[in-house]
């Protein structure tokens, strides 16, 4: 079984982390927002899996079952603060949310 | 105790008056305010015959100090250290005429305002600006030292305002309001540098003892003495209404025709005679102002008399006449008669209230009119009225008997031989003299003989004018006040006025260093002669007014000959001044019209405004704005932390 290079593991991961925040910058829909999170913090596990799996230590799996349960938290907050959110403003425009402009 | 209350009888009375506002009827206010009047000029009168009669020539009042002054460069040779300034009446001679003055013909014109102005919507509020006025004369009068006299001095010159602007509504009024409040200004600004000079090198205000401190201290010709004295003559210039500061007056006529009478005729402006008269210890000491003072006084009655002159509104005639009475005062008291000059201020005070009142009656009577050329004839139609008015006119020319014949002689006969004055300035009188019986029968000629104009309405339908606005016990009232100041007119000369406590030292100084010269004989000859040489004069030389019909149209603007023209407008004063000061400052003011250091401190407020508007510009409440800004703000402080 041929290793695969940290250094490729970290691009992967520092590229689907770049994917995921240009998503959550540019894109107006609350629900393709929220799966761009869950894109950055994939991206943050690839990089803990790659990292445990270099050193050899069960630590970096830890903390992916530890990001898993935290994105299936925040999922399931997000999810229902965006029915809310169709419900009040009968859009998902992130834009709408603006009341707190100076 | 009656000097104590005097001026709180109409300070009371514009207290009720001002807070009341128009829940006082007509009737209230005007019992209130010409009641409170009386009681002032019985006091008055009291004050002023148990001042002949006791021994003591002084009354004095202390009210409560008021505040105290140190002085910081005082000489060593001062003895007090501290002076205080008190609120405390002082009645001598000198105060008791101007008081008698003040409060009894005050009350005479307050009587004649109550009815004359009944109409007005805004009663109340004239009634309790007069009061006021009263209560800032009185305590100008009374002040036992500058200070307080100064309080009474911007007290009247705010009233003078107030009353002239009282018709606010039209532009003019209000134009000449503030005019006479900006230009007397000048002349207050004048006093009070005075002031701080007095008291900086005497250390003290008390009108007393600055006259007995400064005979000490000061050496005669001092340069001290002649600055202050040069100062305080700019304060009395400015209310007196003398060149230069003469302009004012005149266009002070806009405000109401009692208004006219009692402040710029008969009291407010006679202040600065009094001043002078009040502070003549300190006068004497510098001889070459009184030279000035008699100068200004003799320049301002010449330029006054050639005003009046070409003058057809009848107020700025009797505007005009003021200042050159005002100004035969002031050349008594550079010539050092000061008795004479007090004794004209007071003449001068009934006649000239007469003369205004009557003219108030007449103009009311012409709906408004106040062209003399558009009079004519009313001597026979309002035959009461004309024969106050020529009682008037006849005190004015000082024709033998009348009361203006006695002060005005009284001046003119110490000119000659007085040696702050002179045979030049004698002339001057003289020449005054001799036009002030030209345009006063100039004035009667136009308005009272001759003619009349078909606007002008019949005695009769006059009558029914007045008596469908008022019943005949207030007509009879009206007329009962212009009848006592005519009756005062008349006697007034015999008065005899004794000013010997207040100026002893001042004459005497004057006798010490005066050179007799040898009076001529034919000098009372001729003052005696004058009035009637212009009245000869003018009844030939105004002949087609006193006669012919023609004059149903008063001379054009245009058709007027550049000399009438000039002195139509006050010898030019105006134009002058507007030249010289009034337009250069508003120029500059354009030119700087956004206020170059207001400029600069907007530039602090314009940053400040940039950065709220960048900084509100990124509150704009956006999600994503706010992520990607953390995520630059994280990039930036790993990139600053790697580095």
């Amino acid at each position: 079984m041929t290793t695969i290079p940290l250094e490729h593991v970290l691009i992967l991961a520092s590229i689907l982390f770049m994917i995921g925040f240009l998503g959550v910058i540019v894109r107006k829909n609350t629900l393709f927002m929220l799966m761009s999170l869950e894109v950055m913090l994939n991206a943050v596990g690839v990089a803990f899996i790659g990292a445990g799996s270099v050193w050899q230590q069960a630590d970096g799996q830890v903390m992916f079952m530890l990001i898993l349960t935290l994105a299936a938290a925040e999922v399931a907050v997000g999810l229902a603060l965006l029915i809310r959110m169709q419900h009040c403003f009968k859009s998902l425009d992130i834009d709408h949310l603006s009341q707190l402009k100076g | 105790m009656l000097l104590t209350l005097l001026p709180f009888y109409p300070l009371v009375s514009f207290l009720l008056l001002i807070s009341l506002k128009k829940r006082l009827s007509w009737s209230q206010a005007s019992v209130l305010s010409v009641g409170s009047m009386l009681i002032c000029a019985v006091s008055s009168f009291i004050l002023f015959f148990s001042l002949a009669s006791s021994e003591q020539s002084v009354i004095t009042s202390h009210l409560w100090q008021w505040f105290s002054l140190t002085a910081e460069a005082l000489p060593p040779t001062s003895l007090m250290a501290a002076s205080t300034v008190n609120f405390a009446f002082y009645l001598d001679e000198l105060s008791a005429v101007m008081i008698c003055v003040v409060s009894g013909v005050g009350f005479l014109i307050h009587l004649f305002a109550a009815i004359y102005m009944r109409d007005d919507e805004n009663f109340n509020r004239f009634m309790a600006y007069m009061n006021l006025f009263i209560v800032a004369m009185l305590i100008l009068v009374l002040a036992d030292n500058l200070v307080l006299l100064y309080l009474g001095w911007e007290g009247v010159g705010l009233c003078s305002f107030l009353l002239i602007g009282f018709w606010y509504q039209e532009k003019a009024n209000v134009l000449a309001a503030r005019k006479a409040f900006i230009i007397t200004r000048i002349g207050d600004t004048s006093m009070a540098i005075g002031l701080f000079l007095l008291f900086n090198s005497l250390g003290s205000l008390n009108i007393q003892e600055i006259g007995s401190l400064a005979t000490q201290q000061w050496t005669i010709e001092g340069e001290q003495a002649y600055w202050a004295c040069l100062l305080l003559l700019g304060g009395a210039v400015g209310k007196s209404a003398q060149l230069p500061l003469q302009t004012w007056l005149p266009d002070a006529m806009a405000g109401p025709t009692p208004v006219s009478a009692l402040i710029h005729a008969a009291t407010m402006v006679t202040a600065g005679v009094y001043l002078i008269a009040r502070m003549n210890a300190l006068f004497v000491l510098s001889p070459e102002v009184m030279t000035y003072v008699a100068w200004v006084g003799a320049s301002t009655l010449l330029l006054a008399g050639f005003a009046a002159l070409a003058q057809s509104d009848i107020k700025r005639i009797l505007a005009y006449s003021t200042m050159s009475q005002i100004g035969y005062m002031m050349l008594a008291l550079g010539a050092g008669a000061w008795s004479a000059g007090v004794f004209h201020l007071m003449t001068h005070a009934f006649f000239k209230a007469l003369l205004f009142l009557t003219a108030g009656v007449i103009i009311y009577a012409l709906h408004h009119q106040q062209n003399i050329f558009k009079m004519g004839g009313l001597l026979k139609k309002i035959p009461f009225e004309s024969g106050l008015f020529i009682i008037g006119l006849i005190c004015l020319m000082a024709i033998p008997g009348t009361s203006g014949f006695f002060s005005k002689e009284a001046i003119i006969g110490q000119l000659w031989s007085s040696p702050t004055a002179g045979t030049s300035l004698w002339w001057c009188a003289i020449f005054g003299a001799l036009l002030t019986s030209i345009y006063s029968c100039r004035l009667f000629f136009i308005a009272f003989l001759g003619s009349g104009c078909s606007e002008v309405q019949s005695g009769k339908s006059l009558k029914h004018s007045f008596d469908n606005h008022s019943d005949v016990s207030q007509h009879t009232l009206l007329r009962s006040s212009l009848v006592v100041l005519a009756l005062l007119s008349l006697v007034g000369g015999f008065f005899t006025l004794d000013f010997t406590g207040v100026f002893s030292t001042a004459d005497n100084g004057n006798m010490s260093n005066q050179v007799s010269l040898a009076e001529p004989l034919w000098l009372h000859t001729v003052a005696i002669a004058t009035p009637f040489v212009g009245i000869a004069f003018s009844w030939f030389y105004f002949k087609n007014y006193r006669i012919t019909n023609d004059k149903v149209n008063p001379p054009e603007p245009s058709s007027l000959n550049a000399i009438t023209r000039f002195c139509q407008s006050g010898l030019g004063f105006d134009w002058l001044y507007s030249t010289l000061i009034v337009n250069p400052f508003v120029f500059i003011a354009q030119l700087n019209r956004r206020d170059i250091v207001d400029q600069t401190l907007m530039t602090s407020a314009w940053y400040v405004t940039l950065w709220r508007d960048v900084l509100s510009f990124s509150q704009n409440g956006l999600l994503r704005w706010y992520a990607a800004a953390f995520a630059f703000g994280l990039v930036m402080f790993i990139g600053a932390w790697l580095l």
